[in-house]
């Protein structure tokens, strides 16, 4: 198995305080990998980094085998790396099916003459883009919404929103960062589906997440978090045992 | 026909129109210029150089709004790294640059400023550049250009994240305004037939600022009905003439407090 990322002694700090402190862990390509941790352990924080948001402090960050520490995260999306947001980020004033097709911008490139077909309304791939961008929004579950305002969706599909605009940019590694929140079983059962077929279409998952449940069920490898240090890394199995994780979940818990 | 007093009037709607509309477009990507008035004098000065020198009208008016679209560029590439106020801040002093350079710059007339220039401008081409510069505006909005536009002005962070290059879309549309007020600027210098630097002070660049705030700044029509209540008030209410400064900052204040939006609003926007 190859890796695919792979995070190499990142720290980051704030201030004086360090929410990363020299994590290093690989992300092997056609997984399924969870990181976990109790809140504010910084698996946003490392989230950041991955996608370019945010510099680490110390350390280096690599995709297939090229370090691209210091890539602006316009860049790194084009690189193959998309995410969604813990809070979500929708652009308001587009509609739905219109964010869905920003996740394309980075992936057409038409020069000028394109460019120009575009703004007269000439434009084939326009058009591709919007089908494109529909077809997306049926793969995560949302059909029949494309126009409708992003404010006039509930949370938990708001979140598909973020899912589907991350997918149009046809990404190899696709982070995401607690999909599952205020969702009812019913939608976790539909979530857990989606992240399969997503990894079934060739892609690897990066998925921070603490609904437990989902994460043993679906997970290939877990690597956990706390307070800034990767403390445990290892399969479901294995993870559920460690008297680690189980201390700092606990600890955290009070 | 209009009168030529009313054609006049007409000609300075459709300049101001053209203002507005320059100063919208940044201002979709979340960029507001106070420098404005800047950019039109380029337009202004270059125009007029131009026709003295026997080039015809169309070509110098193209040349005015280029070289205002080439420093829009180089203005707006300080402009990437700050942001809001700071904006406008950065804006306004690069229209006092601009002003004090034509104020000292002796080869344009310097102080006493540019006389002798024909009246070339005419009603229909005003007419013309509008339709096009609305037609331009409203397309943006639904072609890529456009969404990454609206999406760097709600969120610029999540914006790049999503794929979008922060730097080119910034700077397009800053050059993209900086254009259409040269050209407002070439159409300016042939109709009014003297220019100095004075004419494209800080206040033009309230005034069109004016314009958008009141009109409404999520519509492209907004900037158009700023416009003409602005232009054309004064015209038709002796008072407002007398008082100019204190109406216009009036209003400015009203709509601050009951239709913070401008008197336009978003949804004739969306689409289906
Ligand atoms: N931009 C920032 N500036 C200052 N401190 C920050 C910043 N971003 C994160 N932090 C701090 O870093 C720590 C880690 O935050 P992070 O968001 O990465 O945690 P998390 O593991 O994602 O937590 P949660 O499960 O609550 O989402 C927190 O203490 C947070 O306050
Ligand atoms: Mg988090």
């Amino acid at each position: 198995m190859t890796a695919l990322l792979h995070v190499d002694g990142v720290s980051r700090r704030f201030g004086g305080y360090l929410a990363l402190n020299n994590a290093s862990c690989e992300i092997g390509e056609g997984d399924i990998h969870a990181l976990i941790g109790p809140n504010g352990a910084g698996k946003t924080t490392l989230f950041n980094v991955v996608s370019g948001l945010l510099r680490p402090t110390v350390g280096k960050v690599s995709f297939k085998g090229r370090d691209y520490t210091g890539l602006k995260p316009d860049r790194v999306l084009t690189m193959g790396i998309a995410r969604n947001f813990q809070q979500v980020r929708l652009v308001r004033g587009l509609s739905v099916v219109e964010n869905v097709m920003i996740g394309a911008h980075a992936r057409i490139n038409r020069g000028i003459l394109g460019n120009a077909a575009e703004f007269f309304g000439f434009s084939i791939a326009e058009k591709a883009a919007r089908e494109k961008a529909r077809a997306m929004l049926d793969f995560v579950g949302m059909a029949g919404k494309s126009d409708l305002q992003p404010d006039e969706l509930t949370l938990v599909d708001q979140r598909r929103l973020e899912i589907a605009r991350a997918l149009t940019s046809e990404p190899q590694l696709l982070l995401l960062d607690e999909p599952a929140a205020g969702m009812n079983p019913t939608e976790l059962l539909e979530l857990s589906a989606l992240i399969k077929r997503i990894r079934k279409q060739g892609l690897t998952v990066l998925l921070v997440e603490h609904h437990m449940r989902l994460v043993m069920s679906i997970a290939d490898f877990i690597t956990v978090l706390s307070a800034g240090s990767i403390i445990a890394a290892g399969t479901p199995a294995v993870i559920q045992r460690d008297p680690a994780v189980i201390s700092a979940y606990l600890g955290a818990r009070e | 026909m209009l009168s030529s007093y009313w054609d006049s009037v007409a000609v300075f709607l459709g300049i101001n129109i053209l203002m507005g509309v320059s100063l919208y477009i940044p201002m979709t990507a979340g960029l507001i210029s106070l420098g404005q008035g800047g950019f039109m004098a380029i337009g202004a000065y270059v125009c007029a150089i131009l026709t003295k020198s026997d080039v015809p009208f169309f070509l110098a008016l193209v040349a005015g709004g280029c070289a205002a679209g080439i420093a829009g560029l180089v203005a707006g590439a300080p402009a990437l790294r700050i942001r809001g106020i700071y904006v406008m801040i950065l804006t306004l002093g690069f229209g006092e640059i601009v002003r004090v350079f034509f104020l000292n710059f002796e080869s344009t007339g310097g102080a006493s400023g540019l006389g002798g220039i024909r009246p070339l401008t005419e009603l229909w081409q005003v007419i013309v550049a509008c339709v096009i510069a609305y037609l331009m505006v409203w397309r943006i909005r639904h072609v890529r250009l456009g969404r990454a536009m609206v999406a760097i002005h709600e969120d610029d962070l999540a914006a790049e994240a999503m794929g979008i290059n922060l730097t080119r879309t910034k700077l397009l549309s800053f050059s993209l305004g900086a254009i259409v007020a040269g050209l407002a600027g070439g159409f300016y210098a042939h109709q009014a037939l003297f220019i100095d630097a004075n004419q494209f002070d800080f206040s033009r660049s309230a005034i069109t600022f004016l314009y958008v705030v009141l009109g409404g700044v999520s519509n492209p029509l907004g900037a158009i009905v700023g416009a003409a209540i602005v232009t054309l008030l004064p015209e038709f209410l002796r008072v407002v003439q007398d008082w100019r400064m204190t109406v216009f900052g009036t209003m400015l204040v009203l709509i601050a407090v009951w239709r913070p939006d401008g008197l336009l609003r978003a949804p004739s926007l969306h689409k289906s």
